[in-house]
Formats: structure tokens, sequence, C-alpha cells
């Protein structure tokens, strides 16, 4: 399975230490060529494009995997772009690519300009932005929403970080292009199914990480003692511990919601695995450092390199608050009495 | 530690024909019933309600036909379950037998108890109460002490169970009590199959925080039992309930208990509600669709005959929390004062709910002992 060979390799690009980007990080480049051999940025492209042609709910656990990994290169993302690209018709990136999150803050326009297109805009927290070679633009149209595809060079990058030092730059466009770098966005959707979308692969990302760290908490309760017995033996712990498994269990739970989801970008599922993985995050998070103690304090430990995704992640492609508001208004609009027949339809 | 997160994706099957059938007979079963009765859902007991469900096939939904089933899937029943609880239908009378005294009897019971028992309990005619707990016996059910001591022809027993469910209305107990010595806990123990006419069980309601009596206290005063009355093994008691409590906690009656509030909320805040209020209560959807797909998940692993017992204790944790929480999160978004006798609905249903919370976290398992059980399927103990 796919998923297994992807554990594999991540395992072997976190463990060789390679911090992936920036570029110029040793190795970076190196580790980015393994996955492209293996066409993993590809995952979600079908044949005709000159994808896989895999099971999309299969492709999606290399999400996961990456989030079990805290795999420090854009991959997720490259594989949403290239979906994208490939769901409208354009050429598949040749290197890691992005798109805009769809943030309140964003700004897009679209203009015709002669035969070709004048695209402006500003984005904020893009991913990867500073190392990508392709950015998927996806902006409202006149007669619906299109897809742009920009190389580097034709946009300007203001690098940011998240918590987890994984870039989140500010991105500023204003560009002409040529017809064929633009097409209707067919079923790759508005700004808002992406935005859905990211939000899908954020929350296998998010299991994947609450995975982890669950893992390496239980395992650092077997190995401390303290009063002359693991620490996981005390009952205090144990207790703790086992609430952090409920998280995660619900949390990988949902995010399988979201990848079967995923291919009609259906809100509630995709909301649903968003809030939940986030807040299973914020829970989890608090709880692996409390039973760490100060060495999970530390840039030492690896534990960070979990716990900042965690922190982030579960802000980027909307929040639990953005998403539960998104779902309290379907529940609105669904009234008394289709409040049931909405969560059974999910 | 992968078992405590092993829940696999619920079997895809098409439900809607059925899950529309449930839900037009609930529609004019229940038109005119408040949501401060609708609450009690599986609490509430209806005699002539569970009647109705066995002659539509909606009891022993999995069984064999050959003992009165309808040999149906266990999504299928779990789509009968599901839209039970969400239409607070009142299913308590028959709600144990189909759900853990029914499959017990099924995988243990002799051939003559399963021909006396499960086509009547199917036809919905049949109630069950569950004989575990005991004034000294709550979570340690090891140390159970009601005893049965072998004499001429079968058992005489002596003892007493507390906090049986409807044991004043039931016709049967399963009973787990000491066959054995005391010391060898688990090891003497044995379950019963006890008609509740039999002499010299008397039978005494409690009343709960909310005032309504649907437990109660069970004595045992040497009362005498045929041999025939034995289920499973003599001394095998301790794997038999376990079985049972892996049935008892799995299902969605553990996170749906509160659920009629959510409607109840939707309509008092009404098309304008709040950004504040669709937050709070898109995060409760958010919550609910994720416990139904780990709940619906658990069913698919039982119908494949595995063993789910550490993700069932997993579902009823978390879906505890939820039941508990969510009245807590209407009075902050409604500002109702609880009234069990407001003739507003949202006020009584709250004040129902508010008083029930407590016994969430309770029955069928301590969050603590459950938190056990999860702690010991991560390998710490
Ligand atoms: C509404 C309701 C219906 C019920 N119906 C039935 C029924 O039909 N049949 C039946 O047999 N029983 C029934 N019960 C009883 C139920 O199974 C018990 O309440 C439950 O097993 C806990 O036992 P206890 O109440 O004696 O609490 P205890 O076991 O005394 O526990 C008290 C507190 O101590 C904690 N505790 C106990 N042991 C430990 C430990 N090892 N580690 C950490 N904390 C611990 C518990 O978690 C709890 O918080 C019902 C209970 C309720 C509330």
């Amino acid at each position: 399975m796919i998923e297994d060979l992807a554990d594999r390799l991540f395992a072997e690009i976190a463990i060789s230490g390679a911090p992936g980007w920036p570029p110029g990080g040793a190795g970076a480049s190196e580790s980015w060529g393994r996955l492209a051999e293996l066409g993993l940025p590809l995952a979600l492209v079908p044949e005709e494009a000159g994808g896989p042609g895999l099971d999309l709910v299969e492709a999606l656990e290399l999400v996961r995997a990456a989030g079990r990994h805290a795999l420090a290169l854009p991959l997720a993302e490259t594989m949403l772009a290239n979906h994208i690209l490939a769901e409208a018709g354009l050429p598949v990136a040749p290197g890691a690519a992005t798109i805009l999150c769809g943030g309140p803050q964003d700004q897009v326009s679209l203009r015709r300009a002669g035969s070709g297109w004048t695209l402006a805009g500003r984005a904020f927290r893009v991913p990867w932005a500073s190392v990508a070679e392709t950015l998927v633009v996806v902006a409202p149209g006149e007669a619906g929403p299109c897809v742009a595809r920009l190389e580097a060079g034709a946009f300007t990058v203001e690098p940011g970080r998240n918590l987890a030092g994984e870039p989140r730059d500010a991105v500023l466009f204003d560009t002409e292009l040529r017809a064929e770098q633009v097409r209707p966005a067919g079923r790759a959707g508005g700004p808002d199914v992406v935005r859905r979308r990211g939000a899908a692969l954020r929350s296998l990302a998010l299991a994947g990480a609450l995975e982890r760290v669950l893992a390496l908490t239980v395992a650092y309760a077997g190995e401390r003692s303290q009063f002359g017995k693991p620490i996981g033996r005390f009952q205090a712990v144990q207790q703790s511990l086992a609430e952090m498994a409920g998280h995660v269990a619900a949390g990988a739970a949902a995010a399988g919601g979201a990848a079967e989801a995923f291919a009609g970008a259906d809100l509630l599922p995709i909301a649903a695995a968003k809030v939940r993985t986030g807040e299973a995050a914020g829970r989890a998070a608090a709880i692996a450092h409390q039973v760490h103690g100060a060495i999970g304090f530390t840039q030492e430990h690896i534990l960070h390199r979990f716990t900042g995704r965690l922190w982030s992640w579960r802000d980027e492609f909307g929040d639990e608050a953005e998403w539960s508001l998104a779902l309290g208004t379907q529940a609105v609009e669904a009234g008394p009495d289709g409040l049931w027949p909405l969560v059974t339809a999910a | 530690m992968t078992e405590v997160l092993n829940f696999p994706p619920p079997p895809a099957a098409d439900v809607r024909s059925l899950r529309a059938d449930v839900r037009a007979f609930l529609r004019d079963a229940l038109s005119g019933r408040r949501p401060r009765d609708r609450a009690r859902t599986w609490t509430g007991f209806d005699a002539e309600f569970s009647r109705e469900l066995g002659r539509r096939g909606w009891i022993g939904m999995t069984w064999p036909k050959r003992y009165g089933g309808h040999e149906r899937s266990a999504l299928e029943r779990y789509v009968v379950l599901e839209e039970m609880l969400a239409a607070g239908a009142p299913v308590a009378a028959h709600w144990i037998s189909d759900r853990q005294s029914g499959p017990l009897l099924l995988k243990f019971g002799t051939e003559a108890q399963r021909t006396a028992i499960l086509p009547r309990i199917a036809a919905g005619e049949c109630f069950f109460c569950i004989g575990m707990s005991e004034p000294d016996v709550g979570s340690d059910l090891a140390a159970v002490r009601t005893r049965a001591v072998p004499v001429e022809g079968g058992f005489r027993i002596n003892g007493t169970k507390l906090w049986t469910t409807y044991g004043h209305r039931s016709h049967y107990m399963i009973l787990f009590c000491r066959t054995g010595s005391q010391e060898e806990r688990q090891a003497g123990t044995s379950q019963f199959l006890i008609d509740l006419a039999t002499p010299g069980i008397s039978v005494r309601p409690v009343t709960d925080l909310s005032g309504e009596s649907h437990f109660n206290e069970v004595v045992f005063t040497d009362v005498f039992v045929p041999s025939s009355a034995l289920i499973g093994r003599l001394g095998g008691g301790w794997d038999q309930v376990m079985g049972e409590l892996a049935f008892e906690r799995s299902g969605p009656e553990r996170f749906l208990s509160s659920f009629v509030l959510l409607p109840e909320l939707l309509r008092s805040l009404g098309p304008e509600a709040s950004e504040r209020a669709r937050i709070a209560a898109g995060r409760l959807v958010a919550h609910l669709v994720t416990l139904r797909r780990m709940s619906r998940s658990v069913a698919g692993l039982l119908e494949r005959g595995e063993n789910p017992a550490l993700q069932a204790a997993v579902v009823k944790d978390l879906g505890a929390v939820f039941e508990q929480e969510l009245p807590e999160i209407v009075r902050g978004l409604t500002s109702t004062e609880a009234d069990l006798a407001a003739a507003d609905d949202l006020a009584s249903t709250l004040a129902h709910l508010v008083l029930n919370a407590p016994s969430f976290s309770l029955r069928g398992g301590t969050r603590e002992i459950l938190r056990g059980i999860i702690a010991r399927g991560l390998g710490l103990r």
C-alpha cells in the first residue's frame, strides 16, 4: 500500500534529520527528489492527466502519514495544487507547488486583458510560497471561478513562519497571463471549495500528528520513572492519557470522514473533521506536554515538532470557530426538524 | 495501542428505505409527545410501544429467524436504534433485552432457554433487567456477593441487587452472582436466568434525582431456581458478563441521551441565531457527526465478528462528555432557567437533562473505569 511505503520513506527523511525546507536546508531538495521520484506530488491527479490514478481516499492517506512524521516538505500543498490544476485541465506543476488558503483577508482580482488576463492580488499565510515553483490561484471570474497557474517570478513573497517553523508567506502578484495559463475551474470549484479541500488535508495531517503525539507520550510514560516506578503506572497519568487517546481516536475517525468527502468537497464531514481534529489538537498537545515534563518544553526533544504543527495546523484553512460557524449556520437553516436528517446524511 | 485508534470506515449500505419507514412510523406514533418526555428516550417505558415495534420486526433484528429474529444486518439494526433515540421514542421496556440479554442467551443460553425466551423478546413481549450491581459492589464487579448455592435440583439464591433498571416492570433478570468462594473473585461467578415472579424475590423502587423511579433494589431471600436456569458454564460468569458489557457499551444510546435538546435549542434560537450561538451549535454538530461515525464503525466491527470492547469504551467515554456538556452549553446560550414543571419545552427538557446528566458517566461503567480500560489498551497497565 502506498501509505506503508510513504511511512517508511517519511520516517527515513525525518531520521536523516533533514529539516527539509527552506532551500539551503541540508538535504531538502534531495528529500523532495525522493518523493517526486515516487510520483507522490501527483497522488491526487487522475491517470489521464498524468497522475497515478489512485483512489482519492487512499491517496489522501499520504497526508496523514506526512503528519505522522512531521514531514517538513510541501507535499500536501503540492498534491492539492496539482489536483486543482488537473481538474481545470491545466498542466501539473513540475516541482513544489502551493495554493492560496482563501482566508478572509486575501484579495484576488482576475480580469480579461486582450487575448490574455491580468491577475492582481495579495494573499496571506500561503504555505511554502517561498519555495514553490508554481503558485495556483483560484479566482472568482465573471463566468464562474477560474484557475490561474503562476510560475516563480510572477509573484513576490514576504516570508513568514508558523509555530512549527514551516514557511507561511505573504504573497503579492500583479501580472499578465497568457490565455492558456487560466482555465475555468470546473470541478476544482471556487475559493471556498479550495478552502474546504485544504481543511480536509489539514484534518488528515492533524490526525497523523495526533497519532504520533499519543505514541510518543505513551512511550515516554513507560520510560520515565519517578518515585521508583514508570510514571505511566500512576493512575492520574493513565487517566490523562486515556482522555488524550479519546481525542486522538475521534480526530482520526473524523479525518477519515473528511477524506471520503474530499472528492465532493462536502461541507458537513469536512467542517466536522476540521473542528474535531482542531479541538483534539489543543487538548492532546496540552496533555502531551504535561506528561513529558520539562524535557518536552525544549527544542532538543522531538515532541515540539509535532505539537508545534498541531497548534498551527488547527488554525490553517479555517479554525474551529470558522468551521463551527459554517456547521451552525447549516443547522440553523435546517431547523429543529431538519437537524437529524442533516446529521444522518453525512 | 493501535487498537484504540482502530475505527475503520463504517460499512456502506443502502438503508434509505428502512430509515424512511422508521421515520414515517415515528412521526405518527410520537406526534404530540413533548420534548421533555422525548428526552427520556431509552429510559422511557411503554410496553405497548415495544409490542408495536415487535410487530414491525424492529426488535431482535439480527437474530436467526428460528428464534423469532429477522436476520437483518447490524447496520440495519443501528438505523432503527438511532432513529428511535433521535426521535425520543420510549424504548426502555425492550431496550435491555434487545441489546444484551437476548444476545447473551443466543450465545450462551441452552436451546430450551433460547426457544422459550427469544421469540417473546423479539415480539416485544418479554422484558429484562440487569442484575450486576449490589450495595457494596459497583465498579468492582468481581467482588459480587449475592450467592447461589447448589441444592437438590437447582440452586438457592440469597443477596441484594441494586440500581436494577426497570426491575419492577421486567419479566426476567440476568443475574450475575457468586457460585464459588469470595477469594476466587472472577473465577467463582456464574449467570442465571431469573423469572422475577419466583417466590422470595422482592423489588423496591428507588427514586432518582428528578423524582422518578426506574431503578430498584431487588432482594433475594432463599430463592430456589432449577438447574435449567444456569446460563452458560458454572463458574464461567465473568467472561460472559464481560461480553454482555461489550454489548451494553457499544450502542448509539451512549452519545444520544441528550440529543433532543439540540433541536429544541435550534427552535429557541430561531433563524436569526447569533454568530456566537451558531458557533456553539456547530461545534456540537461536529462532535455529533464524529461520534456517530465512530459508533457506526463499532457496529461494523461487531458485524464482522470482532470484539470492539476497547473501541466501545472510547465511544462511551467521549459520548458521555458530549451528553453532559450539551445541557451546559444550552444554558449558556439561552439563559433558560431549568424547570421541570415549566410549560416551556426548553426549560422542562433542560431540567430533565440537568438532573439526569450525572448518571451518564456512571451507568454502564464509570468514566474512570472506562479510562482505565483505555489505559490498559494503551499498554499502561
Ligand atoms: C441510572 C443508573 C442505572 C443503572 N442501572 C443498572 C442496572 O440496571 N443494573 C445494574 O447492575 N447496575 C445498574 N447501575 C449501576 C452502575 O453500573 C454503577 O453505578 C456503576 O457500575 C458504578 O458503581 P457505583 O455506583 O457503586 O460507584 P463506585 O464503584 O462506588 O464508584 C464511585 C466513584 O469511585 C470511582 N472509582 C471506583 N473504582 C475506581 C478505581 N479503581 N479507580 C478510579 N476510580 C474509581 C468511580 O469511577 C466513581 O467515580 C445503574 C446506575 C445508574 C446511575
